[in-house]
């Protein structure tokens, strides 16, 4: 995918099965344009992409029939009810007159917008316009729902009820969800698996909970001695091992090995462990390392 | 998902053809238009003209009427094709003021507060999307200039026998094409203005100055270079002379001047641009008017 002659998005490819894929990527990733790409809003200069079986190129507007999108920024329709308005989206996407205002209602009841559907968009506060463009994308109850940045600007009750709406979604199984943010504890709430894009390159792209599973536990230590020797000795009993601060040490116990080990040898190089705890790495963890090591694949 | 169970559900029900979904914008429009009262009062202005040719068409066939009004026919302006040209052209203006009132908003509005990303995420085109906007002011002008326009058309054919229908039929014609060639560039245009200007009075400013300020100039030109080529570029002066030419009164010649070069006198004739030239300017126009919503009506900008 390029703009005039900037490269924004490359080398991408795979294949996304998940429920509920987290799209992450610092600012400037391309998280945005690759879901303005698979809604056809942007043809790609080369290469395709593929949603339900349907190429994003010949076959776009089938697939913006399956999908719903809710955009990043404030998008609405002036001078208009929260109710017209929805209504007006469903029908646009292909519901009889009576069907849409039914659906309307009922999504706005749905995200928590029930009592003040009749009131104009421009008397909505922002978390209740966020609240509002969820109504339009589910509306006609897509199978694939596209949230750019859907906890943008909310205050932590907002934030929470709209975690909860798109756990509630992907919980029913009827739709996917891709939610691109760049808040790790949204993505971290809400999704199985991740997408870190980089640069416009794929950096990672992993099903979070397996990710979390294969990640081998270690141990966190805090000494107070020569770290170095105290280290070296670990590895001398096959552990791998990470100092990660002046005082710090990570372990990755070896089969055979055990806690009681590491306080043995503690107590010979004269070393004291003030601290121990299992650990496994966040999202934080592999986001940070996608940052750091570059180009991942599928 | 109904109200009760508050869960996510799919929609399993039947779809409109793809087809008649870009008249799902004007139906939502014209709730909004006619939301105005200020609108509505002058919509209904609009039709005057036609009740006064309707009135004009019965008197000329009720002798009744006539001798109670104290009427003689032939003081009556006869219905022939100059008779529904002028309230063609009277409707032209009228359509003028509604496009004025309803056009700048319709795309402005949606740029504006980033609407185009919520239509065309959808299952509806950016065609679509033109011609739905187009539609508002298509079905809106066309219910001030050709509906009626036909229907008066009828209703004389019918109060003056088939006879005067067969040998007048294409006038019908002519109210039709020169209408919808004229509520056409209406639309084309204010769309245009509306996609490149956001703001309502700026907008409504500019499709005023692009009817007005060209004429003007075109007619500096005429003065300038004694010529009417000028006329090309004034969008009144086309409509006119292509109406006038679906109406068979075109005239190419509308001026005569003596210029005396030392003790020489030169005659000099001059002549409308001809028809196909007024015909292809207008051409032109729409297709520059095509290419510039194509560039701006989008989901997104791209910045390269």
């Amino acid at each position: 995918m390029r703009f005039g002659k900037r490269p924004i998005l490359q080398n991408l490819k795979g294949e996304l099965r998940g429920r509920a894929i987290g799209l992450l990527g610092p600012n400037g990733a391309g998280k945005t344009t690759l879901i303005h790409t698979l809604l056809g809003f942007h043809p790609p200069s080369s290469g395709t992409a593929h949603i339900f079986g349907r190429d994003i190129t010949t076959d776009a507007k089938h697939i913006r029939a399956l999908v719903g999108y809710m955009p990043e920024r404030d998008s609405f329709i002036a001078k208009m009810s929260a109710v017209h308005f929805v209504r007006l989206m469903a029908e646009l996407s292909g519901l009889p007159s009576d069907a849409a205002l039914e659906r309307a209602h009922e999504a706005l009841f749905y995200v928590g917008l029930g009592e003040a559907r009749y009131r104009s968009l421009d008397t909505y506060s922002l978390g209740m316009k966020q609240l509002a463009k969820l109504a339009q994308a589910i509306v006609h109850g897509p199978r694939l729902i596209f949230l750019d940045e859907p906890t943008n600007g909310l205050d932590p009750p907002a934030r929470a009820r709209m975690i909860r709406l798109v756990r509630e979604i992907r919980d029913s199984g009827k739709a996917h969800i891709v939610l691109s943010s760049h808040l790790l504890r949204d993505v971290e709430e809400c999704c199985e698996e991740i997408l870190i894009l980089k640069d416009g390159r794929l950096a990672v792209y992993c099903n979070l909970e397996e990710e979390r599973k294969a990640n081998r536990k270690f141990l966190m230590l805090e000494t107070r001695g020569d770290q170095h020797k105290f280290a070296a000795a670990i590895g001398a009993l096959g552990c791998e091992y990470a100092l990660t601060g002046e005082t710090r040490v990570k372990v990755v116990l070896q089969d055979g090995v055990e806690v009681r080990d590491l306080y043995r040898i503690a107590a010979q190089q004269d070393i004291q462990i003030r601290r121990l705890s299992y650990k496994r790495d966040s999202l934080e963890d592999i986001f940070l390392k996608a940052m750091e090591n570059g180009h991942g694949g599928l | 998902m109904a109200v009760y169970e508050q869960t996510y559900k799919q929609y399993l029900g039947k779809l409109t053809p793809e087809w008649s979904r870009f008249l799902i914008i004007p139906r939502h429009a014209f709730r909004d238009v006619f939301k105005s009262k200020l609108f509505t009062a002058f919509f209904i202005v609009c039709f005057a003209p036609l009740l006064v040719e309707a009135i004009l068409i019965y008197l000329h066939h009720n002798v009744n009427a006539l001798a109670l009004l104290r009427i003689n026919v032939r003081e009556l302006i006869p219905i022939d094709a100059y008779f529904f040209q002028t309230f063609v052209n009277l409707q032209a203006s009228f359509a003028f003021f509604v496009t004025l009132l309803i056009g700048p908003p319709l795309v402005a509005r949606d740029l504006r507060n980033n609407a185009l990303p919520l239509y065309l995420c959808r299952p509806f085109s950016r065609t679509e999307y033109v011609l739905g906007k187009m539609s508002v002011l298509l079905i809106l002008l066309s219910a001030i200039t050709w509906i009626p326009q036909l229907l008066l058309f009828c209703f004389q054919a019918y109060l003056g026998g088939a006879g005067w229908f067969v040998d007048n039929l294409w006038i019908a014609s002519a109210i039709f094409i020169g209408s919808v060639v004229w509520i056409l560039l209406l639309a084309l245009l204010s769309q245009v203005v509306s996609a490149l200007v956001k703001w309502r009075v700026v907008a409504s400013g500019a499709l005023l100055g692009i009817f007005f300020i060209p004429s003007v100039f075109g007619e500096v030109v005429n003065q300038l270079f004694v010529t009417r080529w000028g006329n090309i570029i004034s969008l009144g002066a086309l409509m006119n002379n292509v109406s006038a030419g679906l109406f068979g009164t075109f005239v190419r010649t509308t001026g005569h001047m003596t210029d005396f070069d030392g003790n020489v006198a030169r005659e000099i004739v001059m002549n409308e641009p001809p028809l196909w030239a007024s015909w292809f300017a207008l051409g032109l126009i729409c297709m520059i008017c095509l290419a510039l919503l194509s560039r701006k009506v989008k989901a997104y900008e791209v910045v390269k």
